[in-house]
């Protein structure tokens, strides 16, 4: 390989050809082009003719460069020119590469997986063996080198994890490394990790290491948690140089069960923060569809969070102190309670001691004093119950915080409660000031309206105002909460009834009620709670953040997901969502305490890019650059010899194109042929054309279309309707939207067609087309004839509306010819139609009743008009109709019926707008 | 009307029906018969004048000298005088045809075009269906088929011209069997040496036979379209030029074009010919005109 610049040449000594170029140039200038002979008669008077210019021709100079640069591109091209030819000063010895493999390096896992094939391919040119060791898939003692083609074949099974590697597996490798130098080149995740410092020393010890690392960011996505009523999304990132912003997206299950994006939050990056929050304010609806939260568009195991039960519905106990006036429904003290609270959580009920078997994730007593399972309830609170209490009559009677607190109630109560704005008081009932900041209802908009008449006063105490969270605009508390263990007691110095207050008649009191219930339960789960519980893995996600249904995987002790600081994902824990009963729990790629920060890397560590620079060969590009000068000298050489502008240089250029094109031009465009089925459709749609339904019977088919003809024919010689040839139907697979009219002859043995096919013939009706039904045995009977019955077989799916006899005044009988009767082959037979609407009447003036617009969908007779319109190839009758004379006037007025049908379908009841002539014509005489 | 496809007119009765479709929009052409000649022979064309024919043509009053035999005693009855009824006298014309078939007329410059014979005998033959329709005597000047009048003339002729062509380059007309004073018709493309048509024209004067040259040519011969290197051959070969730039001869090929065009002119009217130039690329119908327009003597 012989190198200028980022060119190198593999066969170097090819070049020496290019000292020929000017040779070649003088003798291509020197050789004129050849002579064309033509056939010319006109040459008897060219004689004696001499060329005035003496001087050769020669090849124009632009002629010659072009032969000379494709002369001189195929010689460079056949030195085989490369272009960033890899001649890196290769190691030499073993070359061990280690790959970090976590969810960090999934979404360019494809790039790492290059870079060390590149790598193994360097090793596997020089004979050097190599080992290839993913730090989150260890193997049991340590990398074993072998020849690198032998790893390059193992490559694709090298999968990136959605765990980090494990610290202590790490520190043991380090100990264990193979014996002898070697070289090291690890691709790292760009995440700090403790165990990577060893590791990389140990590497060190042994010889180079090289560390191939992105300078992108590495995100990711705490597990969300409640914050103040809102789902919280803590991202996170690695390096902290830049202000950046990020979107995370809430993605779950849509009414229709399909998973969609519900919503989508952009968090900010402020510049030199590697923390930012996304906050998703959804509606409890919303909230409780999500499954997980995703960074978007990165695809990789720690841009996703699943949910799990943090954030599903809670579970409220309501419990009043009975209530001795039965039947008011709205004065009942847990009405509105319930009200509020049943979209959004389940409600249980029963007595105290009942429903803390149940744990419930919040305790709601209304108007309660007295409680006996105080005790109890003061230990469910304790480990982290939400108890909410509400005050009233009772609470204000009783004695309950009068002289000490009361562990069930935040503050000590005065004796009585007050009344404002009542009939015997001063003042006027007191509206609610605005929540305070560090208030779980900080934000909450105060409506005008909510006023309080009543309620319990707290007895003055130091730690009042921090337990007040609501307050009136007098300053009196409200709501006022304490902690109690992990949990809280929160009251309501009002009634959850309208009684005391209009509180619980708004909207605050809704939204209230969902900032305490919904940040209830910790986000941590308790060891003591898993204890002795085995979860089994439901679902698990990849490195790239997907979900895929676990199978077999071995079921997992509790305490292991009840972790200080969340479940650590690893091997055998791999993040997914476990199921112990009806819980289910969320094992995150990222933990709720992790945080990412970039990789440092010790002094004597030579650290790339990811991208390796291609080597690019020249030859194929250069050849072809050649082949494309050389046809193009073609082209010249024949315009300079007069070929492409004398005469025949039309069939030359032809010539030339049909040569060229093709290689311009690998995907020639397809003309896109129609198909017969399609062609005839165009056909059909494009003109009125009579159809016919396919019955399978060759003779009666054979007689439709002749007929069809036949009344075509009449139609094209009589009426300004052009019909184009009759085409045959089948109701399964044929296009019927296209057709007008449709002659169906019914024979006794038809087959009925499939359901889908009387959709279609539903939907032809429906849309405006027409039916002939023709059972063709007005001879030999009536409605008990095979084919009627068969008739009444096949129309009975249909969208038929009900028929009548075709009364005398129908526009069948005058959208053409003027009609009586309806005659085919037979002239007995009734024609049903469509029925008239009962309302119809008799149009002023008019003969006929004054009808509305539309078009009977289908006809019914037994005339087998089809025979009487048939003509033969010749155009003559193929059946005898009736005797003599008398006969021909039967086909005759067959065909005037038919004359009429046609225009009924085509014009629909224009001629019965004739009851409109004398309004008209009043009209136009003023 | 426009020229009849080649293939058709390869064959006589194809020649023939594409050279009747052609005459069919013409008037029956009357050739003017400018001088009478002894050898002049009855025949349905009235001279305009007294005569000898079947036509009526003027009653006159008798004069001495007439015979009693030649007095239309009808006429006479009705006047005081006697009266000879005087027919028209009618003669037909003999019309000689000389088609080139020398190997230049089989040129085309394009596939599409017809070749210069191919039109020529087309022009020919329907010269010759509106003479014979017009009871003229029609026929070749060479004495392969002298004039004869009447349709089966016609088929003879048709045969002559689908004749495959001859060996030479260039034609001439061979004058030898004209009659006197009759008309002829002389077509080629006048592309070989000018002695053999100066002769032929010169022998036609001295026996008063008039008639038109009508030059057939190729619109590339017309336009020279050339460029470069080009050896220019004959149609059989036997001459050649060769050029370096062909597009350099061009303004002196038409040069020499046009100074033949003025030689053939020239040497017609010094004989009291008609000369006309036709181009295959036109349609027929033109030079037909021409020809109609020439026979009848008056332009």
């Amino acid at each position: 390989m012989w190198t200028i610049g980022p060119l190198g040449f593999a066969v170097p000594w090819l070049l020496a050809a290019l000292v020929a170029l000017p040779i070649l140039w003088l003798l291509l200038r020197a050789v004129p082009p050849a002579p064309i002979r033509r056939r010319f008669p006109g040459v008897a008077l060219l004689l004696g003719l001499a060329d005035e210019d003496t001087e050769a021709d020669k090849t124009p100079w632009w002629l010659l460069l072009l032969r000379t640069l494709a002369i001189a591109a195929a010689i460079i091209g056949f030195a085989g020119p490369v272009l960033n030819p890899d001649v890196k000063a290769t190691g030499s010895g073993p070359l061990l590469i280690v790959a970090d493999a976590t969810w960090a390096d999934a979404r360019d896992w494809d790039a790492r997986r290059d870079r060390i094939a590149a790598a193994l391919a360097d090793a596997a040119r020089t004979g050097r063996i190599a080992a290839v060791l993913s730090l989150t898939d260890i193997p049991e003692g340590g990398p074993v080198f072998q020849a690198a083609d032998a790893m390059t074949a193992a490559l694709p099974a090298l999968k990136p994890a959605p765990y980090e590697p494990d610290a202590a597996a790490v520190t043991a490798l380090a100990g264990t490394l193979p014996e002898g130098r070697f070289e090291t080149l690890w691709l790292s995740d760009g995440l700090a990790r403790d165990s990577r410092a060893v590791l990389a020393d140990a590497l060190a010890a042994k010889g180079a290491v090289t560390v191939i690392e992105s300078p992108r960011d590495v995100p990711g996505l705490r597990p969300a948690v409640f914050e103040a009523g809102a789902i919280s999304a803590t991202v996170l990132r690695s390096r902290s140089t830049v202000a950046s912003e990020v979107e995370v997206s809430a993605q779950g299950a849509d009414p229709g069960g399909a998973q969609r994006e519900l919503a989508r939050v952009t968090a900010v990056f402020p510049a030199g923060q590697t923390e930012a929050t996304a906050t998703f304010d959804l509606p409890p609806e919303l909230r409780n569809r999500v499954t997980r939260f995703e960074i978007a568009g990165q695809r990789s195991a720690g841009a996703v969070s699943l949910t799990d039960d943090a954030l599903k519905r809670r579970k409220v106990a309501v419990i009043d102190g009975g209530s001795e006036r039965e039947g008011l429904e709205l004065l009942s003290p847990t009405h509105y309670l319930r009200q509020a609270l049943e979209p959004t959580a389940d409600l249980i009920g029963g007595t105290i001691t009942d429903i803390l078997l149940a744990d419930p994730d919040v305790v709601i007593l209304s108007d309660m004093a007295k409680i006996a399972e105080t005790d109890a309830l003061a230990d469910w609170v304790d480990e982290g119950g939400l108890l909410v209490r509400f005050a009233g009559p009772r609470l204000a009677a009783s004695d309950d915080g009068r002289s000490a607190e009361d562990p069930l109630l935040p503050v000590r109560l005065r004796a009585g409660g007050r009344s404002v704005g009542g009939a015997m008081s001063w003042g006027e009932p007191k509206t609610l000031a605005p929540f305070a900041e560090g208030s779980p209802f900080f934000g909450l908009r105060v409506p005008e309206d909510v006023a309080v008449s009543a309620q319990v006063m707290a007895e003055p105490d130091p730690d009042l105002a921090d337990r007040t969270i609501a307050a009136l605009s007098d300053g009196t508390p409200l709501v006022t909460a304490k902690p109690l263990g992990d949990g809280r007691v929160v009251l309501f110095h009002v009634t959850a009834n309208a009684e005391w207050s209009g509180l619980p008649l708004s909207g605050l009191f809704v939204q209230m009620l969902e900032r305490l219930a919904v940040s209830t339960r910790p986000d941590a789960l308790a060891a003591d709670d898993l204890a002795g519980t085995v979860w089994v893995a439901d679902h698990v996600m990849d490195a790239y953040g997907a979900l895929a249904p676990a199978d077999n995987l071995p079921g997992i002790p509790g305490e292991r997901l009840a972790v200080e600081g969340g479940p650590v994902p690893s091997p055998t824990l791999p993040p997914g969502l476990y199921s112990d009963g009806d819980r289910r729990v969320a094992v995150n790629a990222v933990g709720p305490g992790r945080v990412l920060a970039a990789a440092v890397w010790p002094q004597g560590v030579t650290i790339e890019g990811l991208t390796v620079a291609r080597e690019t060969p020249l030859k194929g590009w250069l050849l072809a650059a050649a082949l494309a000068m050389l046809l193009a000298d073609i082209i010249a050489a024949l315009w300079v010899a007069g070929k492409l502008t004398g005469p025949r240089a039309g069939s030359m250029a032809a010539l030339l194109l049909a040569l060229i094109l093709p290689a311009m031009m690998p995907a020639p465009a397809r003309a896109q042929a129609l198909t017969d089925a399609e062609t005839r459709l165009v056909e059909t749609a494009g003109n009125v054309v009579l159809a016919y339904v396919r019955t399978g019977d060759t003779q009666v088919d054979r007689i439709s279309a002749a007929g069809l003809l036949g009344l075509s024919e009449v139609l094209y010689a009589r009426t300004s309707v052009e019909p184009g040839l009759p085409v045959g139907v089948d109701v399964e697979t044929d296009e019927m939207s296209v057709l007008t009219f449709l002659y169906w002859p019914v024979t006794a043995d038809q087959k009925a067609p499939s359901p889908a096919a009387y959709a279609r013939l539903n939907r032809y009706l429906r849309s405006g087309g027409m039916i002939l039904f023709d059972t063709r045995d007005a001879d030999i009977g009536g409605a008990g004839s095979p084919a009627a019955r068969r008739l009444q077989s096949l129309a009975a799916p249909l969208d038929v509306p009900p028929l009548e006899p075709l009364p005398k005044d129908h526009v069948l009988t005058r959208s053409f010819y003027l009609l009586t009767d309806f005659p085919g082959r037979y002239a007995n037979s009734p024609l049903w139609v469509e029925a008239a609407p009962p309302d119809a009447e008799l149009a002023e003036g008019m003969p006929f009743r004054n009808l509305n617009d539309g078009v009977t969908p289908v006809v019914i007779g037994g005339n087998d008009w089809a025979s009487a319109w048939a003509i033969d190839e010749n155009g003559m009758a193929m059946f005898p109709v009736g005797r003599g004379l008398a006969g021909e006037r039967q086909r005759e007025v067959s065909y005037r019926f038919g004359v009429n049908l046609i225009m009924h379908v085509l014009t629909g009841n224009y001629k019965s707008d004739q009851v409109h002539v004398p309004a008209l014509l009043e009209r136009l005489g003023q | 009307m426009t020229t009849a496809p080649a293939p058709a007119s390869s064959r006589p009765a194809g020649l023939r029906r594409s050279a009747e479709g052609l005459a069919h929009a013409l008037p029956p052409l009357l050739a003017a018969a400018e001088q009478l000649a002894a050898a002049v022979q009855l025949g349905e064309h009235g001279r305009r004048r007294s005569g000898m024919g079947d036509e009526f043509w003027q009653y006159r009053p008798a004069h001495a000298g007439d015979e009693a035999r030649m007095i239309d005693w009808r006429r006479s009855a009705k006047a005081d005088g006697h009266y000879v009824r005087e027919k028209e006298w009618q003669a037909a014309q003999s019309v000689h045809l000389w088609v080139d078939d020398a190997r230049s007329m089989e040129f085309t410059g394009d596939k599409a075009r017809q070749t210069k014979a191919d039109r020529a005998r087309l022009l020919a033959l329907a010269v010759s269906v509106l003479l014979i329709r017009s009871g003229e005597r029609v026929g070749l000047a060479d004495p392969v088929a002298p004039p004869r009048p009447g349709e089966v003339q016609l088929m003879r002729l048709a045969q002559t011209f689908t004749a495959p062509p001859g060996e030479a380059d260039y034609g001439a007309p061979d004058a030898r069997a004209m009659l006197p004073h009759a008309r002829a018709v002389f077509i080629s493309d006048f592309m070989g040496d000018t002695s053999g048509i100066d002769a032929a024209l010169t022998q036609a004067a001295d026996k008063g036979v008039r008639g038109a040259l009508l030059q057939v040519l190729d619109p590339v011969e017309e336009a020279f379209p050339f460029d470069g290197r080009t050896i220019f051959e004959s149609m059989t070969g036997a001459i050649r030029h060769e050029t370096k730039k062909a597009g350099d001869l061009r303004s002196r090929y038409l040069d020499r074009l046009a100074a033949r065009k003025d030689h053939l002119d020239g040497l017609a009217r010094a004989t009291g010919w008609l000369y006309s130039a036709h181009h295959t690329g036109g349609p027929a119908q033109g030079a037909l005109l021409w020809l109609f327009h020439a026979l009848e003597g008056r332009i």
